[in-house]
């Protein structure tokens, strides 16, 4: 305790506190709560039953009412805290409901009627995690079909992109060629074309190839980032050229070089590519919106936006899937946002 | 280190190897094999047309994929935006010149979208420049802020540049979903503000408040990225520039100005430029949340070229490439200003 | 084993040239420097026979055999690179299967050579880790230790002593002069350090400006350069030259009066000398002697350095910098006259182009 009181009040050179001690800390644990606060809202509440969902003011844990069989009822009963006339509480089920009056009966003595202004009871209730939210979309809707979609994308793309990626690094960072500079030229060019300016074309050369409500149409045109020739081409110009002139002497061929030289050497670099292209191919969704118009096709992402679309809005489910969709995202936060705050800072953009 | 002890050994590393290190090797020998038997051909194909060829080969399928999503995109955009119809394929459309231009220009009055004949390309437009101003200013504030906070002596910073960051992740569907839970009727910012005596409010039916939610979610969850890469500027600046205008007696709020700022500008242009870009964009989270709505109020750009070349029946793709090659336009040119800007850097750098 | 020939060699990057009509031919088993000031080409020649660089002229022989179109890989050679350019991802057991493994050779007979060559070198008991846990020393053992076990038709080493510190240099070097010879392999050897080039070659080539200046045995470069250039290069501490114009060419000796007016006569002659002709004299400072009385000419002492064995002395003279080394210890300080004998010193005579002039007289 100690510890974390001196943790949080440490500050420069150990005198008091200025006004701007209190700015930073004020405006670092409100970030905290604004950063984290609605993704951990989310969670908790994933766990609710819709009736709980539809309660205001929401409680934080999810809460349901205990229920209790009693014998000549057919059906649970919810469990209650009644206030007696006496001014004694007792542990009541109800019944039914008229107007302002509850008819409730001890379960114990399941015969007698008792009559409880709704005011006077209080509902005894449990924490309960509604599991069912979870289960129900994966096993009842296309959930699975969903996920396992989007696993193929991230997967395929990802490892489609490092291969194509780094190939042409290579080429570009070690080879002296004619249209070399051309070739740089055109995947800068590609920067300034995001997918939102070709959408109507693109749809077209997919639907020509036959890509249309096909995974493959989803993953292809994602593959040649600019940005992952620009990381892994920077990184390459580091590896000193007589490696390679060492690797040709010793008869390997370009190709070896290629593999057995190069890409473990560049190995770090294409970690920090393949966890950019998991978070972005995970999560991306205007363009598999487009391409995919199939149920069974539908990514994560677009089978959440189409249920959340619909009319009723089945919140419990929606937002159990929301966590799911968000798993992988935080795994990655937790275990490499390291590696992805070094590598943005020191090849986003020098 | 134990020495291995026999020269006569096999070429596996032993004495060194790992658990892990031999998972490792496991999982990586069909990767060792699918490589080694490409090396034949390969070796062939180097044999006959030399190191000009392999760079070939080396950048042929990147190329390849460039060409055909990237490049020939923009080329049929072109040619779409000059024809017209519903059909799909090129050769069912018939050519209209600049008409899907003069369509989308089509006003009686500039500054008032109800009299364009395209009123909806107006509002999205109008939308988006609001949009852009509002949120480009907001965000790049508070990432400022935030990134001179986080380059204090702060005890454990890179737990807090981690909380930041944390948004930049998730997915737009995610952030929509997120917030459109929070602002929904019974959601937690209405419990939130019940103490204060606000009556609950159902915010995203209203239009200004849809708006400023569609403005300030999209901070919410790219500040980070920016936050990051200012912060990476800030600590790039030489810690012994402080430490002289603190001899020098400097006020603090004179460090800022005349050490701090101008010390910054280069990343703060450079990410002014980046978030404009990914602004005018703006599409993913806000149609989750808003779905554009209520009424027009939150339509952008994106989403207009969106539902006009896929949604609205019937589907008018010629509309769509006019309004996209228009956005490309304004694109371009923010890019090249940023590419001016870092090339300016560069100069700087060497000098 | 075998032998390499150059003929007529030229390499140029677009108008740069960097070699000039390279001619030169080398014996199997022979030992070759390349020395000469950084930028001369001698890199560059080392990677056209090593098949790294394409020649733009010319033509090269391996073992008779034309191998201009000849890829790196296929022309046999094994190269040792300045920086090692050791495999960091792979142990040094890996980085020297490497080559072997490329060439399709049976694991048996590749456990054989690197097991060969590890005791050869005594790297055997690191040879599981990877280069970055080595020492400088170390990894340059691996290097050759890469070279040895492919067997090569030549061994090309490009400075491969140059980043490591002067003790392990001095005995690298030796271990180096063993190993020829002991496999008695050609070996092509790349420095810019003359030293290095005396005590290793068979031969040495002095390079400058993409031209070589001579080829020769290590002792004729000292006693017979070719040029000032060649004189000025081989030899620690540097020669002495003395710029002047030719007075009196007699079969005796000649007299040459100094840039600053006074005059120097030296016991050596050559019919080439004309009166009247720029002539630059060459003397090695350690040819030099303290002479008494009248003899020799008068210098000024600027600095002494006494290394015990012997002294060395900054002296100035005819208007120019002076150096002798002379054995034993001397009771010199700045300032002081001396007299520098040259009568018992191989004189040079070199030409206004730098030549040098055949000479007779009073030679070593």
């Amino acid at each position: 305790m100690g510890n974390a009181r001196g943790f949080l009040t440490r500050r420069k050179g150990g005198k008091g506190w200025h006004w701007t001690d209190i700015v930073t800390w004020v405006w670092l644990i409100g970030g905290l709560i604004v950063m984290f606060g609605p993704a951990v809202w989310l969670t908790f509440s994933s766990f609710k039953t819709p009736a709980a969902l539809a309660e205001f003011p929401p409680s934080i844990l999810p809460y349901v009412t205990q229920q209790v069989k009693v014998d000549g009822y057919e059906k649970p009963l919810a469990l209650f805290e009644a206030k007696m006339p006496d001014g004694s509480t007792q542990v009541l089920a109800e019944v039914r409901r008229v107007g302002i009056v509850a008819q409730m009966v001890d379960p114990k003595a399941p015969g007698q009627i008792i009559r409880v202004n709704i005011a006077d009871r209080q509902p005894v209730r449990e924490i309960a995690f509604a599991t069912e939210n979870y289960t129900k979309p994966f096993t009842q809707f296309d959930f699975v079909q969903y996920l396992w979609n989007s696993v193929f994308v991230t997967v395929t793309a990802t490892l489609i992109t490092l291969i194509v990626n780094s190939m042409a690094a290579f080429a570009l960072s070690k080879y002296e060629f004619k249209g070399r500079n051309a070739a740089m030229l055109v995947i800068l060019a590609t920067l300034m074309v995001p997918l939102s300016v070709i959408l109507v074309p693109l749809y077209s050369i997919i639907s020509t190839v036959g890509l249309f409500n096909n995974l493959w149409g989803v993953i292809l045109p994602t593959v040649a980032t600019p940005t992952g020739v620009f990381i892994l081409r920077q990184y390459m110009l580091t590896i000193p050229d007589e490696l390679i002139d060492a690797a040709r002497m010793d008869k390997a061929s370009e190709w070896q070089i290629y593999w057995r030289i190069i890409l473990p050497l560049t190995a770090p670099a294409l970690a920090v590519l393949a966890i950019f292209s998991v978070v972005w191919r995970w999560n991306d969704f205007l363009w598999p919106l487009i391409v995919l118009s199939r149920r069974e096709l539908y990514t994560l992402q677009v089978g959440l936006s189409i249920y959340s679309g619909e009319l009723n809005v089945q919140w419990h489910y929606i937002l159990a899937m929301t966590v799911v969709t968000m798993i992988p995202v935080v795994l990655v936060f937790i275990f490499l946002q390291r590696f992805i705050t070094t590598g943005i800072a020191g090849s986003g953009l020098k | 280190m134990a020495p291995s002890g026999s020269p006569k050994g096999s070429l596996e590393p032993k004495a060194s190897a790992s658990p892990m290190d031999r998972l490792a090797g496991l999982a990586l020998a069909p990767v060792h094999l699918i490589m080694g038997l490409a090396d034949k051909p390969l070796r062939a194909w180097q044999k006959r047309t030399g190191i000009g060829g392999m760079a070939l080969f080396f950048l042929a399928p990147n190329m390849l994929i460039f060409g055909m999503f990237v490049l020939l995109p923009i080329v049929i955009n072109i040619v779409y935006s000059l024809t017209g119809g519903t059909a799909l394929f090129l050769s069912e459309r018939s050519f209209v010149g600049l008409d899907q231009y003069r369509q989308l220009f089509n006003c009686a009055n500039y500054l008032d979208a109800m009299t364009c004949q395209e009123d909806a390309f107006w509002t999205s437009l109008d939308n988006t420049f609001w949009f852009v101003v509002l949120q480009v200013t907001l965000m790049i504030l508070a990432s400022l802020i935030t990134a001179l906070i986080l380059n204090r002596e702060l005890a454990a910073r890179s737990f807090w540049r981690a909380v930041f960051f944390f948004p930049v992740l998730l997915s737009p569907v995610v952030v929509g979903l997120i917030w459109k839970w929070i602002l929904q009727r019974q959601g937690l910012l209405n419990f939130t503000l019940l103490p204060f005596g606000f009556e609950p409010h159902t915010w995203l039916s209203d239009r200004g408040f849809a708006f400023g939610a569609a403005v300030g979610v999209s901070i919410w969850a790219h500040m980070g990225f920016y936050t990051l890469i200012l912060l990476a500027g800030l600590q790039a600046i030489p810690k012994d520039l402080y430490e002289a205008a603190q001899m020098d007696g400097t006020r603090p709020a004179r460090i800022f100005w005349r050490i701090t700022l101008p010390l910054l500008m280069p990343n703060l242009l450079v990410v002014v430029v980046l978030a404009l870009i990914k602004a005018v964009q703006v599409f993913d989270e806000v149609f989750i949340l808003t779905g554009g709505g209520p009424g027009t109020s939150t339509l952008f750009l994106t989403q207009y070229i969106y539902e006009t070349g896929f949604v609205s029946q019937p589907r008018n793709a010629g509309l769509a490439a006019a309004a996209s090659i228009l956005m490309g336009l304004v694109l371009v040119v923010l890019t090249l200003i940023q590419l001016g800007v870092g090339r300016k850097n560069e100069a700087k750098g060497k000098r | 084993m075998g032998s390499i020939t150059l003929t007529n060699i030229q390499k140029a990057y677009g108008a740069v040239h960097v070699l000039h009509d390279i001619n030169l031919s080398i014996e199997e088993g022979e030992f070759v420097v390349f020395v000469g000031p950084s930028g001369c080409g001698k890199s560059t020649l080392l990677r056209v026979i090593a098949g790294l660089e394409k020649v733009t002229g010319g033509d090269l022989f391996i073992k008779g055999e034309r191998v201009n179109d000849v890829s790196a890989a296929d022309r046999g050679l094994a190269m040792v690179f300045q920086s090692y350019a050791l495999y960091p991802h792979m142990t040094v057991r890996q980085n020297l299967a490497f080559g072997l493994e490329n060439s399709g050779m049976a694991k048996a007979e590749i456990a054989e050579r690197i097991g060969e060559a590890a005791r050869m070198l005594e790297i055997d008991s690191y040879m599981d880790r990877r280069p970055g846990q080595l020492s400088g020393g170390q990894r340059q053992r691996v290097a050759i230790g890469r070279a040895i076990v492919r067997r090569p038709t030549a061994f090309l080493l490009d400075e491969p002593l140059s980043n490591l510190d002067a003790e392990l240099r001095v005995s690298t070097r030796a271990e180096i002069a063993a190993l020829h010879a002991r496999l008695k392999s050609t070996m092509i050897y790349v420095t810019h350090d003359q030293v290095e080039a005396m005590t290793l070659a068979n031969r040495i080539v002095v390079m400058r400006a993409g031209r070589i200046e001579q080829v020769g045995t290590p002792l004729d470069l000292y006693n017979a350069p070719a040029n000032r250039f060649v004189a000025g290069f081989i030899g620690a501490p540097h020669m002495n030259f003395i710029e002047g114009e030719v007075l009196g060419a007699t079969a005796d000796g000649t007299t040459i009066r100094a840039d600053d007016g006074s005059l120097i006569a030296v016991p050596v002659a050559s019919t080439e000398v004309r009166v009247g002709d720029r002539v630059t004299l060459g003397i090695r400072p350690q040819h030099i002697a303290l002479a008494t009385g009248t003899a020799g000419i008068e210098a000024k002492v600027r600095m002494v350095e006494a290394l015990g064995s012997e002294t060395v002395i900054h002296a100035e003279t005819l208007g120019q910098k002076m150096l002798a080394i002379v054995p034993g210890q001397r009771l010199l300080t700045s300032g002081d006259t001396i007299r520098l004998g040259l009568d018992a010193a191989p004189i040079h005579l070199f030409d206004a182009a730098g030549l040098r002039l055949a000479t007779s007289g009073a030679q070593h």
